[in-house]
């Protein structure tokens, strides 16, 4: 590629490994006692990840794929900035908003709509954005005149149709998407992901981090396999798959 | 390889610290909003608890410090005296303690999302503060209708004054200690124990005076005990409130160089800041995986 190319990466993961501590002794009392009998009183490191490097460009829609304890949200928690790597850098361009455990910001005593209000703000939405686009987050969470009831009163479906509305009305460049997509019932999960498409045809940049072949398949064009810390496979989606499952 | 202009990229995680609360301004906002208008949810009586408290414990600093121990025979005018330093003191536990707590009670959104965490205690602080006003309309009212007050413009001022240094050391402690106690639950009860301490730590059962006496052969002692930032506060307060309301020959009057007193509570506040900040800044970094 020539240097004159003007799309540039939207996410760059440099050699990145994280470690985790696992805590021996929680008190001075757990020291003394491990240290009797004869346990380790330090804590240890445990490593999370191990030099992980990829680059996701413009307008990819990339699924981060592997089980439990591979290390896949620790990646996407790294993308969106909850956590820092100790070794390598990360970086991202332009605004990244993570549909990462969707209705974390939310409060059960406030109302749907100042819930709304305070998640976006949380996203990185202004005011003025907020209210530009509130009726279509109302509209598209199906939640209709429950909107000014507390939160506490809403099924669970509507908490998630609600919490996940707001978040995939949010102005911006990269999304991240946690498993979150098992919202609701079969008719919303078809429509959140026909609204994740459209956002993808748009060039939203996606990073996926899910269990559902369909989804992924359905979702994503290329695949990034992490086993134990470790980027086993990098590529088309079908492969990703197929290295996933051997 | 494409030729990548890093000056377009940021790093995930890395905000300015104090000043990005600035740029969240509305962000800031609608947690304080949260934070009061959820406080009294669910309860009958809602805000009216915010008068009731410091009510009745004016009621029993009135009868056991002002009468059972005779401080009104020793200070003129002694409620207001005592009102305008319970405020302050209050406001500091107040806000301490829930700028602690902060950053543990929204756990949830600390280990998910990533915004400025610094807004969470200073949010904490400042919905605190709003708590307080309701006790200093009070005060005002209380000094002008019983008492005659007229705010003078050095009134205004030290008011001003002495809640813009009580809420800076709020925030630069309670930086410091919401970023301990997410890997250290004991800074809470180191919290309960300044919190205990701090009431009895400034001039507002007694007076400056009765410590001086005291602190005849250790001034040192005495010269600390003034540099609490929140102890210039409250002197403040008194000479705003509590002074005009006396006789010239009643009032305590300043201590001995307070003007010493106030820039070193200044620097105190303003190390204290830069502290909390390095701090948090430091420990921000495993806040998720520590929570």
């Amino acid at each position: 590629m020539s240097e004159t190319t003007t799309t540039q990466p939207r996410i760059i993961v440099d050699h990145v490994s994280k470690w985790f501590n696992k805590r021996s002794s929680r008190s001075f009392k757990d020291a003394i006692m491990n240290w009797v009998r004869r346990r380790p009183v330090r804590s240890q490191q445990f490593q999370a990840l191990n030099d992980v490097t990829f680059t996701i460009e413009e307008g990819e829609s990339v699924a981060v794929m592997g089980f439990n304890g591979s290390g896949k949200s620790t990646t996407l928690k790294l993308v969106s900035g909850v956590l820092e790597p100790d070794e390598g850098q990360v970086l991202t361009r332009g605004r990244v908003a993570g549909l990462i455990e969707v209705g974390a910001g939310f409060h059960p005593d406030l109302t749907g709509r100042e819930n709304v209000f305070l998640n976006a703000a949380i996203l990185g939405m202004s005011e003025k954005e907020t209210r530009e686009r509130f009726d279509e987050i109302v509209e598209f969470s199906e939640i209709g005149d429950f909107i000014d009831q507390e939160v506490k009163h809403y099924s669970s479906g509507m908490f998630m149709r609600l919490a996940f509305s707001v978040a995939i009305h949010v102005e911006l460049d990269v999304l991240l998407v946690d498993e979150v997509l098992a919202v609701g019932d079969a008719p919303f999960r078809a429509k959140c992901n026909a609204k994740l498409k459209e956002l993808a045809a748009q060039g939203v940049t996606m990073m996926v981090v899910s269990h559902s072949k369909a989804q992924v398949k359905a979702l994503c064009s290329r695949g990034i396999v992490i086993r134990k810390g470790r980027v086993i496979f990098d590529g088309a989606i079908a492969d990703a798959l197929e290295v996933l499952e051997s | 390889m494409t030729q990548i202009d890093y000056s377009a990229f940021n790093t995930p995680g890395r905000g300015r610290g104090v000043f990005d609360v600035f740029r969240y301004h509305y962000l800031l906002r609608l947690l304080i909003g949260k934070s009061t208008s959820l406080r009294y949810r669910n309860s009958v009586l809602g805000w009216f608890w915010s008068y009731v408290r410091p009510t009745v414990q004016f009621l029993v600093y009135y009868v056991v410090v002002g009468q059972i121990m005779g401080m009104h025979g020793r200070v003129e005018n002694f409620p207001i005296y005592m009102f305008s330093g319970i405020v302050l003191i209050n406001l500091f536990n107040e806000a301490f303690g829930s700028a602690t707590r902060s950053i543990v009670e929204n756990k949830a959104l600390v280990r998910k999302i990533y915004m400025p965490r610094e807004l969470f205690p200073i949010a904490a602080a400042v919905g605190s503060f709003v708590h307080f006003l309701p006790q200093l309309v009070i005060l005002v009212l209380a000094c002008v209708l019983l008492f005659g007050w007229i705010p003078s413009l050095a009134s205004i001022g030290l008011i001003i004054a002495g809640l813009a240094l009580a809420l800076l050391f709020i925030f630069g402690i309670g930086l410091l200690f919401a970023a301990l106690n997410v890997r250290y639950r004991d800074a809470s009860n180191i919290v309960d124990i300044i919190r205990t301490v701090a009431t009895w730590s400034s001039p507002i059962l007694y007076t400056w005076a009765m410590v001086y006496e005291h602190t005849e052969n250790v001034r040192w002692l005495f010269y600390l005990y003034m540099s609490n930032p929140i102890t210039v506060a409250v002197e403040f307060f008194h000479q705003a409130f509590w002074a005009p309301l006396v006789s010239p020959e009643d009032r305590v009057g300043w201590p001995p160089q307070m003007a010493v007193h106030v820039w070193s509570a200044v620097a105190i506040t303003a190390a204290l800041l830069i502290l909390g900040q390095l701090v948090f800044r430091r420990f921000e970094r495993t806040f998720a995986q520590d929570l």
